[in-house]
């Protein structure tokens, strides 16, 4: 008789959605659970801000709590909240949405991209976005049944997009652009010439844009320029934000999505049916958060752009190219001189002198040969970060 | 402290420019000094330090001002600041025992001509100073790698 009671169980790994089978666990994750296990690591590998949450907005939260607001909320979020959404973008980005009908407050910036994606995409649809890029892109387009086609950009080009690069990887089935400027992990940012060119292409070839503008606020150079504030966009464009980095809000996961009510209303049925809302006091913790952006975000703001200064030269100074990072709050060298995989400098670095950044692979095949190094870390810990980079670089 | 190398990379200017600025503010008086900032309570010092508040009545010629140098003068005063409300002047004293800054109180400040009344609080725990909490940095919470 037969006593294994696993016997006639076929492998469960077989009986997984192929698509999420085939996708490999984020490069970030592997590296993670190494670093987890040493002790005394400086990490230039943490992709959120050492800040913490302004105190308002963590003391209002506690108000909110107390007087209760712990049920669900609307679908697309609290009215009052969309409506001084609806205040800051078109203050800060040029844009003008209905608080009713073109704002929907979701889980994240995260969840936003996923129901963007979803809501637009049938299977074989082809969605063009840039590589380097953060780390769910392509899986979550594969996720969503479509077809991702990465554009390389490149260091000599300071990262930014052109147009021939996107012309290159067009077809007739290409149905979305995705954009995130200032990006992670390059810290680029687009000129304006650049941007007009990317728009007339997404303008010419009838294309709707998801752009992801999570760093918006955290530039050093020039201010922040929106997709949305050319003509013709606003209308084909799903414009993402959220609380994560200019707040230092990361755990409250608080993002949301503008664009026309036919795409925010298909976002929305998707977001209804599986989140039903986000979190009513990380609602609560926004709207308090926008009341006082300016005064929270410049201290930061200029805290950043002394650590972008001081890595930008510390990098050059040993002899590490890194093109000059604009926006965000990532550096990002090229190493490739060492003579080793971007893969094998991060951990040996680790080994040697307990120093965590993030291979540039993570975000990308083309970005072998680079590492990312946040400086989203105390000056103190950049320092010494920079000490003992310099050291492992002089000795290889 | 920020050595001038490291100011100078910071702020993206050349060290000579930030050696030459720094020299400047010190000349004009707008840097007045260097200081360490302390955890007295950790250092059992035999200090305590009172915060008085202070009525004065302004003179004809000087106003507020001739009265607040003289009493600024005593080196036990470490800050003096003319205030609005209830009082005029708030000063910090500092002392090695409670008693002697009650005798400071009483037989220096008081006894002053123009000084009306004084309202004096002994200092007990230091939480934050100059923007610094003195619960010492707190772990960081975060994963140690993250995109």
């Amino acid at each position: 008789m037969d006593q294994n009671p696993m016997s006639g169980l076929r492998s469960l790994r077989d009986r997984l959605n192929v698509t999420v089978r085939d996708i490999p666990r984020s490069g970030i994750r592997d590296f993670f659970d190494i670093v987890s296990t040493m002790k005394d690591v400086v990490s230039l590998g943490i992709g959120e801000p050492d800040f913490d949450t302004p105190w308002h907005v963590r003391e209002s939260t506690m108000f909110a709590l107390e007087r209760g607001a712990t049920h669900y909320t609307s679908n697309l979020g609290y009215l009052e909240l969309r409506k001084a959404l609806s205040l800051y973008v078109k203050k800060t980005f040029g844009a003008e949405y209905h608080p009713e009908t073109e704002i929907l407050v979701t889980v994240g910036v995260s969840e936003a991209l996923d129901l963007a994606l979803r809501a637009l995409l049938n299977p074989g649809d082809e969605v063009i976005y840039h590589e380097p890029c953060y780390v769910s892109y392509r899986a979550t387009i594969l996720f969503a049944h479509g077809v991702p086609k990465a554009v390389e950009t490149r260091a000599e080009n300071g990262f930014r997009l052109t147009r021939a690069m996107l012309e290159a990887q067009a077809t007739p089935r290409t149905k979305v652009l995705m954009l995130n400027f200032p990006n992670n992990p390059t810290g680029a940012v687009m000129a304006s010439e650049e941007l007009a060119a990317v728009a007339a292409f997404a303008r010419e070839r009838d294309l709707i844009v998801i752009s992801d503008e999570i760093y918006a606020e955290l530039t050093y150079d020039r201010p922040h320029e929106s997709i949305v504030s050319l003509p013709g966009l606003r209308e084909r464009t799903i414009f993402l934000h959220g609380f994560s980095k200019a707040w230092a809000m990361t755990g409250f996961r608080l993002g949301y999505a503008c664009g026309p009510p036919e795409l925010i209303e298909a976002m929305m049925k998707i977001h209804q049916y599986t989140m039903l809302c986000a979190s009513s006091l990380s609602q609560k913790a926004a709207l308090e958060a926008l009341v006082r952006p300016d005064s929270d975000i410049s201290g930061m703001v200029e805290e950043y752009r002394r650590r972008r200064n001081y890595i930008s030269a510390a990098l050059t100074d040993m002899g590490l190219p890194c093109h000059r990072p604009l926006g965000a709050f990532y550096a990002f060298p090229n190493v490739s001189k060492i003579g080793i995989s971007a893969k094998e400098f991060a951990l040996e670095l680790l080994k040697h002198e307990k120093v965590a950044v993030v291979p540039g692979t993570a975000f990308g095949d083309c970005g072998e040969g680079f590492v990312r190094c946040a400086y989203a870390t105390s000056m103190p810990n950049i320092k010494e970060a920079m000490v003992r980079l310099a050291r492992f670089v002089k000795r290889l | 402290m920020e050595s001038r190398e490291n100011i100078a990379r910071m702020l993206g200017l050349p060290v000579a420019e930030v050696n030459e600025k720094i020299a400047g503010y010190e000349k004009r008086g707008i840097i007045r000094g260097y200081q360490a900032l302390l955890d007295e309570d950790q250092l059992d010092l035999d200090k305590v330090t009172a915060v008085i508040e202070v009525k004065v009545t302004p003179q004809r010629e000087g106003g507020f001002d001739t009265i607040a140098e003289r009493i600024s003068g005593f080196p036990e005063v470490s800050s003096s600041y003319l205030m609005s409300g209830a009082y005029d002047l708030l000063l910090f004293v500092e002392g090695r025992t409670l008693r002697e800054v009650a005798a400071f109180v009483s037989e220096r400040l008081s006894p002053l001509e123009g000084v009306l009344s004084t309202s004096t609080h002994f200092m007990l725990k230091t939480y934050k100073r100059f923007g610094v909490s003195m619960n010492g940095p707190k772990p960081d919470e975060r994963l140690t790698i993250s995109a």
